[in-house]
This record gives C-alpha cells, structure tokens and sequence, in this order.
C-alpha cells in the first residue's frame, strides 16, 4: 500500500526525517527502537504473520483457494464487511470536517484531524482488501481511466471511493508536512481546506448513497425487508451516525492507549466532542428509524415482520439503532460521557450489523440453506489482517505526526490566522 | 447525425458518459466561480 | 435583511434536498424514451414439453466451447436427479423435474390438482437452461468496465480482456447465470453461454440448437418467435400454460420458454417483473449528477451564513469590547480628575497651615526671644519651608504630604 511504503521510505536513511526525529526526541520511541513484547503486539505480530501467508495463498492459489464464494454467491465478507462497513465507519472524516469547517463548529476542530486520519486509512484499506477480492487487481483503474462503464453504480463507487481517498490523501498531508517542517506547501494545503471539505461531501454523499444503489438491480435477490427503492438515502443517512460513532468509539481507544499523546486543547475539547456527536447521532438515528418506517410502508411490507426473516429486522433496527440512539439521547441529557462511549460501540456493531444482513444474510434468502454463504476462517482472517494493518499503521502516524495534539509551531500561526479560532468556545 | 439507440442500456452508458464529464466541469466550474463573486469580498478566513 | 437572506438559502437548501431525494425515487433520465431493442435479432425459442433430456445439448456445447470433458459422461442420465446449475466448464444444464400433473388438464386445474388430488400421473419436465440473453442485460448494467455489451445479433458478449473480476454481474444477473473460475489465480474469467455468436456470425445455427433430436430448440428471429409461440399456444391450450416466459421477464431476454406447467414449478422464477435492470438504476443514477450540481452551492451557502454568523459575533464582540474599554476609561479618568482635586485641595490647606504655624511660631519667638539672631534665624527657617512646599507643587501629593509632615 502506498501509504506503508512511504512511511518506510521516509524511515529509511532519509536525513530530514533522521533530523527530525532527533529533534522531536522520538527517537526514543519503542515501536522503532525496540518493540516491546507486550500481548497486543504478539498479538497483532501474529494476525501480521497469518496474514502474509494467506495473501500467498490467495495471489498463488486462486480466489477458491481461500474464500467460500461461489457461483450463487459471488460476493462476500471481502465485500459485505471490508467494503461496505470500511466505507461506512470511515464515514467520521465528511462528517466531523463538514461540521467544524462547513457548519462552523469550531468546538470540533480538534476532532476533525484524527477523523481525517481514520477516513483516510480506512478508505486506503477499503481500496487494499478490494485487491484481494477482484479477480485480476491490477486491471483496478481499468475503470476510470480505460474502459469506464458509466451505466453501473460500481463505476460510481469506484470514481467517488478513487477520487475521496485523494481528497481525503490531501487533507491528511498538513500533519505530514508539519512534522516534517515543510511549512510552505503546508500552509497553501491548509488554503484549500474549505474546497476540499466541500468535494469530500460531495463525493461522501455520492458513495455512500452509492453503495447501496449497488443491490437496486437485484430486487429478486435481496429480501424485501431490506430491498427499498430508498436503499441509498438509507446508506447515505445511516453513514452520518456510523461516522459519528466511530469517531466517538475511536476517541474513546485513542484516550485509553494514547492519552500521552494529547495536548490540552484535544483534551479539553474532546468531552463536548463526545457529546455533540452523541446528540447528533441520536437524532439523525431516529430520523433513520422513521426513514425505514416510511419505506415499509411504501412498499406494503408489514406482512413480513411476523416472519423470522421479521423478528431479524427488529432486531437490527431496534437492538443497534434504536437502542443506541436511546443511549446516545440520555448521555448527551445527562452529559454522561462514559454511557455515550458505550452507545457508540451499540452503533458501530449496529452499522455492521446493517451491512452484513444487505450483502450476506438477506441476499440470496430464498437460496436454500445449503447453497448460503458463511465465509471461510481464511475470509475472516484477511478481514481481521486488514484491520490490524490499519492500527498498526494508525499507531505509527499517531506516534510521529501531529495527530491528537497540535504542531507547537503552527499552533500561534493559526491562532493569528484564524481570529476567532477553536478557543472561542 | 441523431444516432439511434436500441437500448436503454446503451443509452444509458452514452448519457451518463457525457454527464460524469459535465459533473466533473461542475466540481471545477462552481469553486471557480465562488472565487469570482466573492473576490472583491474583505478577507476574512475562517481557517 | 440578515433574517431574509438566511429564509432565502434555507428555501435553497430545501429545494435541494427535496429534488436529491426525488431524484432518487423516480427514473428520470430515460422516462419518457423507449428502447425495443435490436431489430431482428435472434433468440431461441425452448419448448419444454418436447425436451427429452437427452443432454445431447450440453455436449454439443462442451465440444463447440473446447471444454475439459465432464467426471460423468453426458450420456449418464442419472446426473439429471439433482437439480444443476451453470458452471464455469458448462455454460448450459439440463434439469429435470417432476410434475404431478397430466398432461391433458389445463393449467387451472392442473393447480387445483396438485392441492386436491395426489394420485395423478406424475410427468418429467426437462428444462434446459443458460444464459437468457436479456434485451437489457443485468450483467451489463452492472459492469463498471463494459465488458459485456448486448450485440445486434441478440448475443450478450462477454470481453475478458477488460474484466476486472468484481463479479458484480454475477451479483446483477437474475437467473444466476454467470460463473466465475475461482480456481484460475492469474487470469480468471466470468463464463456463461455465448448465444455460439460465432457460429451465427458465419450463418450456423448455435451448436446445441443444431444437435437437437426433437426440435425442442428452435432459432430464429425474436419476433418471429415470439408468434410462433403465441400460435402453438393458441393451437394447444390445453398443452401450455398461457405464458411465453421470456417474453417480458426483467425487460425481455432473447432466450423464450413455453412450458405445460406454470414456470414456478420448473425452477424459474415468476416473480422477477418486467423492470430491466437498467429502469431499476436510473433513479439513482440520474441522483448522481443532481448531487454534484446543488451540494456545492447549497455546502456553500451554510458555509457562508455560518461565517456571516460569526463574522456578527465577532463585530458584536469587539463592539461590545470597546464599549467597556471607554467605558473603563471614562471611569478612570473622572476618578482621576476627583483625586486631583482633592490632593490639590488637601496640599492648599496642608501649605497654609504650615504657613500659618510658621508664622505663628515666628511671631511667638519675636514676642517672646529679644536678641535678633535668633529671630533672623527663625524667619528663614519658616521662608524655606513654605518656599520648598511650592515648588513641590507638580509631584505626588500625598507622598509630599508624609514628607512634610515627617520633616516637621
Ligand atoms: S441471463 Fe444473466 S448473464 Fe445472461 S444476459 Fe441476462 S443478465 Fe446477463
Ligand atoms: S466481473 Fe468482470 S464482467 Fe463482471 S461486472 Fe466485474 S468487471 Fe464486469
Ligand atoms: S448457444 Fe452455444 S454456448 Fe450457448 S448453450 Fe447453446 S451451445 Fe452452449
């Protein structure tokens, strides 16, 4: 992945990186010096380690050697979980810059770089597990820039998911150029952010709403409880609050294991964080329920809900939205930051819970049980590689760039910039 | 030169072709625009 | 005018999501077009009630495919009792079915049969099965590379060359048709029945309607089909069910049945609709452009109005800043001119009275000392100090005060 490559790069006898991390002290770190043989790291060593072998076994064998799919079913936890939950939790990057930079929420600015962070890992690992599930990975710009078959929602997904992790690529680079002091290009970066938050909402919206448009074409395959001609206002919607929730689930890991890395702003401001997202989370997840009412309705589909196939979507729209949009409600009132931290766990499960029924559990319902997918431990391992990939290199950033607290040099830059900065509030 | 279409298939990969290029011209075209109208505006960045 | 002007871009606002929704709901782009397909384009009429099963088809498709050869010969018949589908070695499965029907009822009662009367003759239906060939083909809607196009001749054509290997037209297709060669690491391919466009192109017949015994595979053009089959059901209704399954199903494919027994019953499915694959998109497609259009304008106009707001803010902050600043000032100031004049007040009556006492106890020495000397003395004495209190006038008072007072 690019990403990791650059990072190495840079790791590699650069002397300006050398410089900087003599001068930053942290060179002392331990995941560079000597790597501590804590649980965790045997841990994430291991998945590594289990990893490499399968993505051997997957580029050598074949997809058949590794997966569970099949003909009936031509897409599965590569798609349904690293595709359409990847996207849908990496949704907190539109949605915490739109608040902080479009609605003026300035309160927010210290949350908005660890979610553009986030996002943008996200969307590089979406695009890295989509090498592993395409047959032939190497035809992936085939098409935008070969072939390009506009009449499919994929193409869609592919030119917004292509075009955002650009976007998203762009917004991340201040942290990089801040910590490696190249000021100028830095603050030209900083210039664009309005245009770019603006395009990322634009290309959020067309994706997210996308991705779900994706199963419009398959009415027979999809059970009507989940097939709605409003499938992708339900994505696009439902991609704010797991945007919201990742960012508060995410904050809530970063505070327990990179505490040390805050500074004072991120930490004084990440309360209100919490319980701004929370309120807004809790509402636009009613407005969801009420969006998901009116789409039984239109479609004439009460009769299911006394099926099993019923009590199954109860339990989706009741346990992991309903529920922790409740939760999420009485936190915000009570301004009870530990409850709202557990409700955004509810709504991270709730989101995958929703992608994983549309693309695995009620797609091909009427197949009989025989020929359902399950994922293979083999699918299960990539998936959970994949993740861990991501933390590690989500730990690596947070430990060098000034993710979670602010570059001491720009911190009086900005202030000057920005009459009426963060600190307002 | 009205060239015919038999299918909606085919019509739809030709109109959506010319509009992604449209929505590109957009994307570039509204920012552009922004900068005009608002050019002789005091400045006063938010960010 | 703040009031109007934020009214003014929320009526934007509104507008724009109610059309982005809108848009998402209704088939815009192509509602009031319609698209008959190729003129004279071929298809395969399949009359399932002459279909033996003698799965000579599958072989002739084997071979004209260069197929590897299957583990069961495709004169084992015994390969008919479990129901198949196509695979990426097969582009076409017969299946068999049994019907407990007879042949001489028709439809309608063949149904009140089956739920009443358990006893009667029971018959074998084979149905052959492949690519259906749509008119706007599933998987072609769904590819994101083109790489299969729906060709004139009636043929959906697939190009390996372009595919990419997202198996979204797997996903797209609704008879399940395509197969993908999991197996293959470096070059696999999606595989279904390529209508034999070949053959067609240099005047044959497809190779499994040539191989045919009993004329169970007719080839011809679609709408000659199409009434050939009407009449065969006019001639026999009491032999078919009134239904030329193809003919509308997900907008029409080239590959039509006619069947003794309503289609639900041989594996194929009733409940598809007659919306193609592409009507099913089009509404949030055409969202897609409406998006890009009003999102930034609209992102914009809240950017703008919560920038006024806090430019507002900001304007009233700093009016509200230097109202207290003169004000604070003017307090100052006036407490200063008070403290002025009551030091200058205290100093006046301060400097007298040390005059005063001067004088006083001047003329008590002239009074009562007789030599001169010392009255001299005296006199100088009180000079000096009333001449040093004034010119001390302009410093601190009170500190000139202490001083003097300590000096006395
Ligand atoms: S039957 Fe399936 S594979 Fe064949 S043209 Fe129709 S959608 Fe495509
Ligand atoms: S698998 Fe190939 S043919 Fe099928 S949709 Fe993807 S790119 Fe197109
Ligand atoms: S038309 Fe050709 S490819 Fe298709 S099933 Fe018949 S023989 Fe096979």
């Amino acid at each position: 992945m690019g990403l990791q490559d650059t990072i190495k790069d840079r790791l590699s006898n650069n002397g300006l990186i050398k410089n900087r991390l003599m001068k930053s002290n942290l060179i002392n770190n331990p995941l560079i010096q000597k790597i501590e043989w804590t649980p965790i790291n045997i841990a994430t060593a291991i998945i590594l380690f289990v990893g490499f072998i399968l993505t051997i076994a997957r580029f050598f064998g074949g997809l058949g050697t590794v997966t569970n799919l099949d003909d009936n079913n031509p897409w599965g936890l590569w798609i349904g979980f690293d595709l359409l939950c990847g996207v849908a939790l990496a949704a907190g990057g539109y949605v915490t810059s739109s608040a902080c930079y479009i609605f003026g929420l300035k309160r927010y600015h210290s949350a908005v770089r660890p979610a553009i962070l986030t996002a943008f890992l996200g969307y590089a690992l979406v695009v890295f597990a989509l090498n592993y599930d395409v047959g032939r990975p190497w035809r992936l710009p085939y098409p935008i820039f070969y072939s390009p078959g506009t009449s499919s929602l994929l193409f869609e997904v592919g030119l917004c998911v292509f075009l955002y992790l650009n976007v998203l690529f762009i917004e991340f680079t201040p942290a990089a150029l801040e910590w490696l002091g190249l000021k100028k290009i830095r603050n030209f970066v900083v210039g664009l952010t309005m245009l770019l938050t603006i395009f990322g909402v634009v290309l959020s919206t067309l994706h997210q709403s996308s991705l779900g448009a994706l199963f419009l074409l398959a009415p027979s395959k999809l059970h009507p409880l989940w097939y709605s001609g409003y499938l992708p206002v339900y994505f696009f919607i439902s991609s704010m609050f797991a945007g919201m929730s990742m960012v508060i689930f995410e904050g809530s890991l970063a505070h327990k294991y990179l505490h040390h890395k805050m500074d004072e702003t991120h930490l004084s401001e990440s309360d209100g964080v919490v319980l701004g997202f929370s309120k807004a989370a809790s509402f636009v997840m009613v407005g969801y329920l009420g969006i998901k009412l009116i789409g039984l309705s239109i479609d004439n589909n009460w009769h299911y809900l006394f099926t099993s196939w019923g009590l199954w979507f109860l339990f989706e729209l009741i346990g992991f939205v309903a529920l922790p949009a409740f939760i999420y409600a009485v936190a915000a009132r009570e301004k009870n930051v530990k409850l709202a931290r557990a409700a955004s766990i509810l709504g991270v499960l709730g989101i995958i819970l929703n992608r994983l029924n549309i693309s695995l559990v009620a797609f091909n319902w009427q197949l009989p049980l025989e020929q359902r997918y399950f994922p293979s431990w083999m699918e299960i391992a990539i998936s959970v590689f994949v993740v861990t990939v991501g933390i590690v290199v989500y730990r690596l950033i947070t430990a060098y760039m000034p993710i979670l607290y602010e570059h001491p040099d720009y911190k009086h830059a900005d202030d000057s910039n920005n009459k009426h900065g963060h600190e307002e509030d | 030169m009205e060239h015919i279409f038999y299918t909606l298939q085919d019509f739809m990969v030709h109109t959506k072709g010319i509009t992604y290029l449209i929505m590109g011209g957009l994307l570039v075209g509204l920012p552009l625009f922004w900068l005009f109208l608002t050019g002789r505006d005091e400045k006063n960045k938010t960010f | 005018m703040t009031i109007t002007r934020r009214k003014f871009l929320g009526w934007i606002g509104g507008a724009a999501a109610g059309s982005a929704t809108l848009a998402g709901t209704v088939a815009h782009g192509a509602s009031n077009k319609e698209f008959k397909g190729y003129p004279n384009s071929f298809g395969v009429l399949h009359d399932i009630t002459k279909c033996i099963g003698c799965r000579k088809c599958e072989q002739a498709c084997n071979e004209i495919n260069t197929m590897p050869a299957p583990e069961k010969p495709f004169d084992d018949l015994s390969i008919l009792e479990e129901e198949r589908r196509t695979t990426p070695t097969a582009h076409t499965v017969v299946n068999k079915f049994i019907s407990k029907v007879s042949n001489s009822s028709n439809s309608v009662e063949k149904n009140n049969n089956t739920n009443g009367d358990t006893s009667g003759n029971s018959i074998a239906l084979y149905v052959k099965k492949q690519c259906n060939h749509c008119l706007e083909p599933a998987c072609a809607s769904a590819c994101f590379v083109k790489a299969f196009k729906k060709d004139k001749t009636g043929a959906v054509t697939y190009d390996a060359s372009l595919c990419v290997g997202c198996r979204y037209c797997m996903v797209a297709c609704p008879f399940n048709i395509p197969t993908y060669e999991y197996d293959e690491p470096l070059t696999p391919r999606v595989m279904k029945c390529t209508l034999c466009l070949p053959r067609i192109q240099e005047g044959k017949l497809p190779a499994c309607v040539q191989i045919c015994p009993r004329e169970a595979l007719i080839f011809g053009e679609r709408t000659e089909l199409i009434k050939q089959a009407r009449m065969r059901i006019q001639k026999h209704p009491d032999k078919y069910v009134d239904h030329i399954y193809g003919e509308h199903e997900m907008g029409g494919t080239s590959w039509l049945y006619l069947s003794p027994v309503p289609f639900s019953e041989i594996g194929m499915r009733e409940d598809l609709g007659t919306h193609s694959a592409p009507e099913l998109t089009a509404g949030a497609l055409s969202a897609v452009p409406i998006v890009v259009g009003l999102w930034p304008v609209l992102l914009t106009g809240v950017y703008a109005i919560s920038k006024r707001k806090e430019k507002i803010a900001q304007e009233e902050l700093e009016q509200a800043l230097a109202a207290a600043k003169d004000e604070a000032e003017e307090i100052t100031a006036q407490k200063l001119a008070e403290l002025k004049k009551k030091m200058t007040k205290e100093k006046e009556t301060a400097v007298k009275t040390e005059v005063k006492k001067a004088l006083d106890e001047a003329a008590k020495i002239a009074k009562a000392a007789e030599e001169a000397k010392a009255k001299k003395a005296a006199e100088e004495e009180a000079k000096k100090s009333e001449s040093a209190k004034l010119t001390d006038k302009d410093s601190d008072q009170s500190d000139n005060l202490l001083s003097s007072e300590e000096e006395k």
